[in-house]
């Protein structure tokens, strides 16, 4: 399994807004269901960091930042269905395991 | 549910720190477009929102951003414009052309916030604006900007997909906008087949602007309207503005303007001597003067005699010429010894050839105004300011024209100018396209009288506000020589004019001629009489004198003999050796 690449993703929230907690829960479901062991995850609070969210241009929140494998994407919202995942991380469509 | 360290409690407490200052006149803060800050009483509403909305090119993005660059120079205000919809790049790209040296003013005072939504951007559920509010605050702070633009909000609120969470995000910036006291601007596009959907922004923020860009027969008609601003007055009416070279420009009201008006006693000369003399002294300092008459009827050459006599009291003066170039009119001028070239040269005339076609009446006007200020002109010439009135312009004409003679008076300025009267206007004969001739001090008439084969020019003054003016009618004369005014003559209640008048003058004259030589003959004949007489007693004194020596010699001669004879007897006497004694017996 280790031979399978890391899968990288930056979450920028805005404190414990309501659409910020539900972003950081339905990531962190996803991952464990579909990348287990293959996935790192850093996040951003907006609140306590300005200057990141001002380089970056993150301004709606939350915001999903794929950062490999591949070219960067982005996601806004709270990921409240999984299809925008599956299609930034080039996933299957396929069904819920 | 009460925690006190609730954030949102502490919010509103804040909130309300605020709101009670809502109840005091809002303090202001100047746009620094003259005619806005005017038509709002002095400005924006200091630390609060006005909703700015508009068509796509209204103009909503350059008056946001012209405040921004005029509190950031002038006013040490920082500002930051967060785009939407454009791209920073572009907005700077388009305020180019105005020379407001955005690239000097980054450094420091004015900061761009690029925060449109990124083409390849994927939603999955609901989202919010808190991240934009965390940047800006930490900007806001590093810059301690006053002012604040959020430009095409209508982008991002579409994306949020429904009107609660719009609302909501709305309601978020505007309370985060009165927290950080920011005086903010926000545009938004106005939508015509749903014009309720800014509804809830226009009651929520303390001021409301639109903008609206129509095109009236062919001419571009930019109007603002403020719709609301609250604990001011303000200009309720449409106000006409242009999109000139340094920016926009905004007609403001009439409400500042009208105190400033100084009435002058000093006349300043005609350039027509005798129509000084017909006008009590010559058009009053200050007022304007409308020359009206059919084409032909010498209403440029009134015109260039005011400019030259303007010139030679060394007072700068801007000529406009709309139907005919401003060569040209110089040229013509010049044939009746009205010669402004040299005027030209020596830096007192200034002239601009604006032909009608090329602009609204607002344009004109607005350039009209940047000239004077440009070249400090005192005196003004408009040739013919009926042609502000050419179509698609009949509706604004009227209150351009109406401005400008509010306008020239506030800043001191004389005006003359001319209106020309055509076909459609010859039922109401004495009356002007624009209604010009109610609101000018001065109305002079040019008009062709026709009598005895000969059509000639006959001038009078319909009204002359403050002056003993002349009820006379006049000739205008026209020659290589300049413009005079002649006498009309009255015969048989008719006026007499060109041949008719000369003959009539010609009769004088030769009756005058007659007389004089009456008067010198007799005078001789008189010298000669006199002479005659002068010459006889001459002659009759001569024989005067002759007759005295006559008798002179006669009395001489008697005396002689006497004396002889006497003698001769004492001779006699002594010979006879008589006594006395017996001679005597």
């Amino acid at each position: 399994m280790s031979e399978r690449p890391t899968h990288k993703f930056r979450l920028y929230v805005a404190g414990d807004s309501p659409n910020s907690v539900q972003a950081m829960t339905n990531l962190k479901v996803f991952c464990r269901k579909h990348l287990p062991d293959q996935h790192e995850i850093e996040f951003v609070d907006v609140i306590r960091e300005p200057r990141q969210a001002l380089s970056e241009r993150v301004f709606l929140t939350p915001t999903l930042i794929k950062l490999s494998p591949g070219p960067m994407r982005r996601i806004v919202g709270t990921l409240k269905d999984s299809g925008a995942l599956r299609e930034i991380l080039g996933l299957p469509p396929g069904l819920e395991v | 549910m009460l925690d006190h360290s609730d954030p949102r409690r502490l919010k509103n407490r804040t909130m309300k720190k605020n709101r009670a200052s809502l109840f005091q006149p809002p303090a202001k803060a100047p746009t620094g477009i003259a005619g806005l800050d005017e038509n709002l009483r002095g400005g924006l509403a200091r630390g609060r929102t006005t909703l700015l909305a508009g068509g796509p090119g209204s103009g909503k993005s350059l008056l946001a951003l012209q405040t921004l660059v005029y509190g950031a120079r002038h006013l040490n205000e920082p500002g930051i414009f967060v785009t939407f919809e454009e791209s920073s790049q572009r907005v700077i790209m388009n305020a180019s052309k105005f020379g407001w040296d955005l690239t000097s003013l980054q450094r420091k005072n004015l900061f761009f916030l690029d925060a449109q939504p990124t083409a390849d951007l994927i939603q999955s559920g609901a989202f919010d604006l808190d991240g934009l509010l965390a940047a800006l605050t930490a900007k806001v702070a590093e810059m301690g900007a006053k002012r604040l633009v959020f430009d095409a909000i209508d982008v991002v609120l579409s994306l949020l997909g429904d009107a609660k969470a719009e609302r909501r995000e709305i309601y978020k910036l505007h309370e985060w906008l009165l927290t950080h006291e920011l005086t903010a601007i926000i545009t938004a596009k106005e939508d015509a087949n749903d014009p309720g959907h800014l509804g809830f922004m226009q009651f929520m923020v303390d001021c409301a602007m639109t903008l609206n860009h129509d095109i009236v027969q062919g001419v571009s008609q930019r109007n603002l309207r403020v719709l609301k601003y609250r604990g001011s007055s303000f200009e309720e009416n449409e106000s006409p503005f242009v999109i000139g070279d340094q920016g926009l420009e905004v007609a403001g009201s009439r409400f500042t303007g009208e105190s400033r008006i100084l009435a002058s006693n000093e006349r300043v000369a005609s350039g027509v001597a005798r129509l000084d003399t017909m006008l009590g002294g010559g058009y009053y300092r200050n007022s304007s003067v409308l020359i009206t008459g059919f084409p032909g009827t010498a209403k440029s050459t009134l015109c260039g005699a005011f400019a030259e006599a303007a010139c030679r009291r060394g007072e700068r003066t801007l000529f406009v010429t709309f139907d005919s170039d401003a060569n040209e009119v110089i040229r013509n001028l010049a044939s009746v010894n009205i010669r402004l070239q040299r005027f030209i040269k020596s830096g007192s005339l200034f002239t601009k050839s604006a032909r009608a076609i090329n602009g609204s009446a607002e344009i004109h006007l607005m350039r009209i105004k940047k000239l004077v200020r440009e070249h400090h002109v005192r005196c003004l010439v408009i040739d013919p300011v009926s042609a502000l009135a050419k179509d698609g312009n009949l509706g604004t004409a009227h209150s351009v024209a109406e401005r400008l003679i509010d306008w020239v008076k506030t800043e001191g300025i004389t005006l003359v100018c001319t209106s020309l009267l055509d076909n459609k206007n010859l039922t109401e004969m004495e009356g002007t396209p624009l209604q010009i001739s109610t609101i000018a001090d001065t109305w002079i008439h040019l008009n062709y009288l026709v009598c005895a084969g000969e059509r000639n020019r006959g001038l009078s003054i319909i009204k002359s506000r403050g002056t003993q003016h002349s009820n006379q009618v006049r000739e205008l004369v026209l020659s290589e020589a300049g413009v005079t005014l002649a006498d009309a003559y009255m015969a048989g209640g008719e006026v007499l004019m060109g041949t008719l008048r000369w003959e009539k003058e010609r009769a004088e004259r030769q009756a005058r001629r007659a007389a004089e030589v009456a008067t010198h003959l007799q005078r001789i004949k008189a010298e000669n009489d006199e002479a005659e007489i002068k010459a006889q007693i001459r002659s009759l004194q001569h024989d005067l004198e002759v007759k005295r020596e006559e008798r002179n010699a006669l009395e001489a001669a008697a005396a002689t003999r006497s004396e002889e004879m006497s003698r001769d007897r004492t001779l006699l006497r002594g010979l006879r050796k008589a006594d006395g004694s017996s001679l005597k017996k």
